[in-house]
Formats: C-alpha cells, structure tokens, sequence
C-alpha cells in the first residue's frame, strides 16, 4: 500500500522518526516487563524451595522398610509408614465410593436437568460446602458418624469426610464439561428414539468422558492432602488396621504427628512421609493434565 | 378439535366421520395411500410463554414423496419440521399445540410416547452430528445399540447394509470399525447422519437443511440420495435454497413470518406449480428473489 497510515492522526509520519514519547514508553515497557519476571520468578521459587527441601529431607528416609513395616515405637531406630499409605488410599476409595456418584449425579442434575428454585439452592449448596473450612466439614462428621453412629475414631467417617470434600469440586469440574456438549449430539441422540436418560449415560456422559477423569482426580488430590478434618474422625493409628470401623492411620496425620515429635528419627520420617505424598498428589495432577490433554486432541 | 370423547372407540372412524375445522389453507394433495404420511392440522408452537413461532399450520406430507418447505430466515420453517416427531418440545420451555397425524394417528394424543414417535420419523439436522466418542459403526447403528437386545451380527448386517444405502461404504468400508467419525468429510458425516437415521428403520426422515454446511458437490450427493430414498421413505426437508427444493422436491410448501414474526403457511402445492404458476402474490415474490 502507497500510504502508510500506521499512526493514528499523525498521517504519512516517517516511519523512521520516533514519536516524542517513545523513549519514556520503551523504559516503561522493559520495567513492566522486569516487574512481571520478578513476580512469576518470586512464585516459582518459592515452590522450587519447598519442593527441593522436601525432596532433600525426605528423600534419604525413603527405604523398603518405610513403604512396607509398621511404625515402631518411640526410641526404636527403623519400621516405616505403610499403614498410613494404605489408610490413605482407604480412605479415599470410600471417598470415591460415596463422593464420584453423588457428584456426578449432582452434576447431571444441575447441566441436564437443574431449572428453578431447586437448582439455584442446589448451585448454591455446592458453593457453600466448596466454600466451608475443612476442619468444619471434620467437627460434622465426627458429631454425626464418631460420636452417634460408630462410638469411637474410625475410617469410615474420615472417608465420609473426604466424600463431603470431594463432591463440590467434582460437580462443578463435571458440571462444565457437561455444559459444553453441544446440544446437536443431544438432539441426535434423541431423534433416533433414545430416551432422555439413556441419552445422557451413553451420549453426552462418554462425551464428557475426559472431564469426568479430570474431576475425579483433581479432588481426589485435593482430598487425598486434607489433615484436619482426618484428625477428628479418623485419628490415626500405628498398626495395620484393615477394619474401617477402627481408628485408621492416613498420611497427613502420620505427618502432622512425626513432623511435632521430638525424635530425629520420626521427624526424618515425617520429610519422607510428606514426600511420598506430594508425589502422590502429584501424579495425580499428571494424570489429569493427561485427560485434559486426550480431550482436545479427540474433539 | 376432535370431540374424540363423544365418539369414544374406534378412533379412525372418528377421524373419517366428524368434519374436521376449516384449515385457513386448504391443502387438497393427492395422498398416497399405500405408504406413510403426514398432517399436521392448526399447528402451533412456541419458544416459551410470549414468543410463539408458528401459527395454525396445516399441511400434508404425502407418502413416497419430497415435500419441501421454503421460506426466510425465521419464518419458522424448521420449528415446523421439528414439531413433526415431536423434537420441538426437547427445547426447554418450548412447547406446540395442535394436531399432527401419522398414518391417521394423532401423535401428540396424550397417550403416545415421544420416544416411539421418533423412532417412526428420523430426523436429519442442519449440521452433521455424528458422536464424536463413536467410531464410524457405532454411530450407524447407534440408535440400536443403545435399545439393545441386537446382536453384533445382526447390527453388522444393518450397518451395512445402511453405509450402502447411503453411498458411502466404498468409501469406509476399509477404516469403518476403528475409525473416528471426525475422520470423514463433511458431507461423508452427512451421509453418515442419514445412514444412522436410517438404520432405526423410519417411515418418514425429516431434513431441517441438510446441505447448508456442504458443499455443492457433496449437496450434489445428498441430494441424489434424497431421490432414491423416497420409494421406501416419506421425506420433508427445509431449505432455505430455492434450486435444491425445485430440484429434488415433489410438492412444496411456502411459509413466512410477517411484522408480528409468527411464521404461517402461505402457500402450498406441486413443486411445480409453486415455481411457475403460484397463487400467492407473496410466494410468486419470494421465488423470484424479490425479498427474502
């Protein structure tokens, strides 16, 4: 093009003859730019340091023994942390047990179903459980499930309160990707006689498949690092205890309790214990990245 | 509008002996009786409370052949089409008053099920919508799979024998049992969308524009097809292009929505009647492009 009207009303300028102001905005321009890499840097330090120290601490307590035996007692050098690891995963398996088909039915409701007044108190609830402290979630259960149903610490209520932790988040993450199906595959379902409910099982739910993964893992993540709550209904233990109705030992416990002791040994164990769990955490945050990465390539 | 309950049992003598209201739009075709057809009688429909779309349509969709319906944008062609297997209300809030027949049967009697409804008169959407988690054969015989009680070899033979029907086995027949359905063309998944309607075994397809998202050669194709579908089907299609409802239709019907944006049928008749000798002033301007 002949006319070089870049500038706004500065018409036909020389492309070569900087504006008056432009020094002052290439200064302003580099400073903001060294602000923002100094702040994600700040961040990105700050969870390299605590990555790198509990990689560093924890990562010589790690031995067979510590995957495989029991705690010992105070004093006594050796023995591991397998009843936690086994607590923890128990417990979230009851969690999921009660937790994925409540809040996947919940998310159905609220995206295929959910008009009105219901679903906006139904919306609504779910915020506020997302929003309730864990530890509040933890004084419920144990007044309802430790105190009047059972009658002592158990992992039964520890999993019942990972479940209450889990179902906002797995609503609201399978709630979205339900909303996102497009109703034309919802018509199409339809159209060839499909019933509404079959529709949604076997259409619209595989459809959403990948999201459903990324719910089920992001709060079972979530769930899997909660302590307060654990501390009120399940405890802890330092036995193997397959009995869910018996005080059941979970990691973050097992840590909080190692990490206050006085003895090297057990803090030495409660780095290792801290480790094992953020790789947990970790692998279950690589898994969703995962799903999430299979669902935009396959739509 | 039929006192059904004075003339309690058999119904079809009810339908012979009591005179049906004047439709607005008289709509005297010849019907075919050896096959399925449709009418609708003062057929209504809204989106919600306030906003209705469509206003006291009659028209008969006559067996074996195309019945096309013309008109605008928003002149509520396809809610028509829609309200025809009862895919309107699937809107929420969305609802339509009236009568439609199939076969002398009144499908929005309170005793039919929409789901059997469908089942008897597919539809062909817009845009093509195979399942994207399916492969290519799981979409055909979707409808089936997900009834259930058919066997893998009995699906197989349907699949087949649809895939072909519509023209595109040649075309699958080497990737069809892995294959993605995102893998075809559009017009491939066209034809993928019919060859899954079809395999429910319909009596009547509904088009709501099939070909608007294709191009003219793969349009070339659908259409085509259309033709040859209908010694075994009834069909209706909407379109809003005026040379493919002269090309492959047998009667068209002509609809636009005035001020008040409540669509209304203006005209109806052999396709080439409409096109060359219509009675309505507002058809005749529609056709030769004066508006619309």
């Amino acid at each position: 093009m002949a006319t070089l009207n870049l500038v706004r009303r500065e018409p036909a300028r020389a492309l070569h003859q900087p504006a008056p102001s432009w020094k002052w905005r290439k200064l302003g321009n580099a400073l903001a730019t060294t602000l923002m890499m100094l702040s994600a840097a700040a961040a990105v330090a700050v969870l390299l340091l605590i990555l790198g120290h509990v990689i560093i601490q924890g990562l010589p307590a790690l031995n067979i023994a510590f995957f495989t035996e029991r705690p010992l007692p105070p004093g006594e050098v050796g023995g591991g942390v397998a009843p936690a690891i086994l607590g923890t995963l128990e417990m979230l398996g009851v969690a999921s047990l009660f937790g994925i088909p409540i809040g996947v039915a919940t998310a159905i409701y609220l995206s295929e179903y959910g008009r009105g007044n219901l679903a906006r108190l139904v919306s609504f609830t779910i915020d506020l459980i997302a929003g309730l402290p864990s530890i509040v979630i933890g004084v419920f259960v144990w007044a309802w499930l430790v105190r009047n149903v059972v009658g002592q610490y158990n992992g039964l209520a520890g999993g019942v309160a990972l479940a209450i932790i889990m179902i906002p988040i797995l609503t609201r993450t399978v709630e979205e990707t339900l909303r996102i199906v497009p109703d034309p595959l919802r018509e199409a379902s339809l159209a060839l006689g499909i019933p509404r409910w079959k529709t949604i099982l076997r259409v619209v739910l595989p459809t959403a498949q990948a999201g459903v993964i990324t719910g089920v893992v992001l709060s079972a993540a979530r769930a899997g690092g909660e302590t307060a709550p654990l501390l009120l209904t399940a405890l802890g233990n330092q036995f193997f205890q397959f009995d869910l109705l018996q005080p059941t030992a979970a990691l973050p416990i097992q840590i909080y309790n190692y990490a206050r002791s006085p003895y090297p040994d057990w803090q030495a164990k409660a780095w290792g214990g801290a480790f094992v769990l953020i790789t947990l955490i970790g692998v279950l945050s690589l898994l969703t990245r995962w799903a999430i990465a299979r669902r935009t390539r396959g739509s | 509008m039929v006192p059904s309950s004075k003339l309690a049992p058999p119904i079809s003598e009810a339908d012979v002996t009591v005179p049906t209201p004047v439709p607005p739009e008289p709509v005297p075709l010849e019907v075919n009786q050896d096959g399925p057809s449709m009418r609708a009688r003062e057929l209504s429909a809204w989106y919600n409370v306030t906003r209705k779309a469509i206003e006291h349509v009659s028209l008969e969709v006559p067996a074996h052949r195309i019945t096309a319906i013309i008109g605008p944008s928003g002149c509520g062609k396809s809610t028509f089409i829609r309200c025809l297997n009862r895919m309107h209300e699937v809107i929420r809030g969305a609802r339509a008053e009236g009568h439609v027949e199939l076969n002398g049967e009144d499908i929005y009697s309170a005793q039919v099920d929409p789901v059997r409804v469908r089942r008897v008169v597919g539809m062909v959407f817009q845009k093509p919508n195979p399942f994207p988690m399916m492969t290519i054969f799981e979409n055909v015989v979707a409808g089936l799979r997900l009834e259930g009680g058919y066997s893998r070899a009995s699906l197989e033979e349907v699949a087949e024998r649809v895939v072909a029907r519509v023209a595109l086995f040649d075309e699958v027949k080497d990737v069809w049992k892995r294959g993605a359905s995102s893998s075809l063309s559009g017009g491939q998944q066209q034809r993928l969308c019919i060859a899954r309607t079809l395999a429910v075994e319909p009596a009547v397809v509904l088009m709501d524009e099939p070909c608007s998202a294709l191009d003219p050669i793969a349009t070339y194709r659908i259409e085509e097809l259309m033709v040859q579908l209908k010694q075994d089907y009834t069909i209706a299609i909407v379109t809003h292009n005026m040379q493919q409802a002269s090309r492959v239709s047998d009667y068209t019907a002509f609809m636009l929505a005035e001020e008040d944006r409540i669509g209304r049928l203006v005209e109806c008749g052999p396709t080439s009647k409409i096109f060359t000798n219509p009675s309505e002033r507002r058809t005749e301007d529609y056709i030769t492009g004066r508006f619309g």
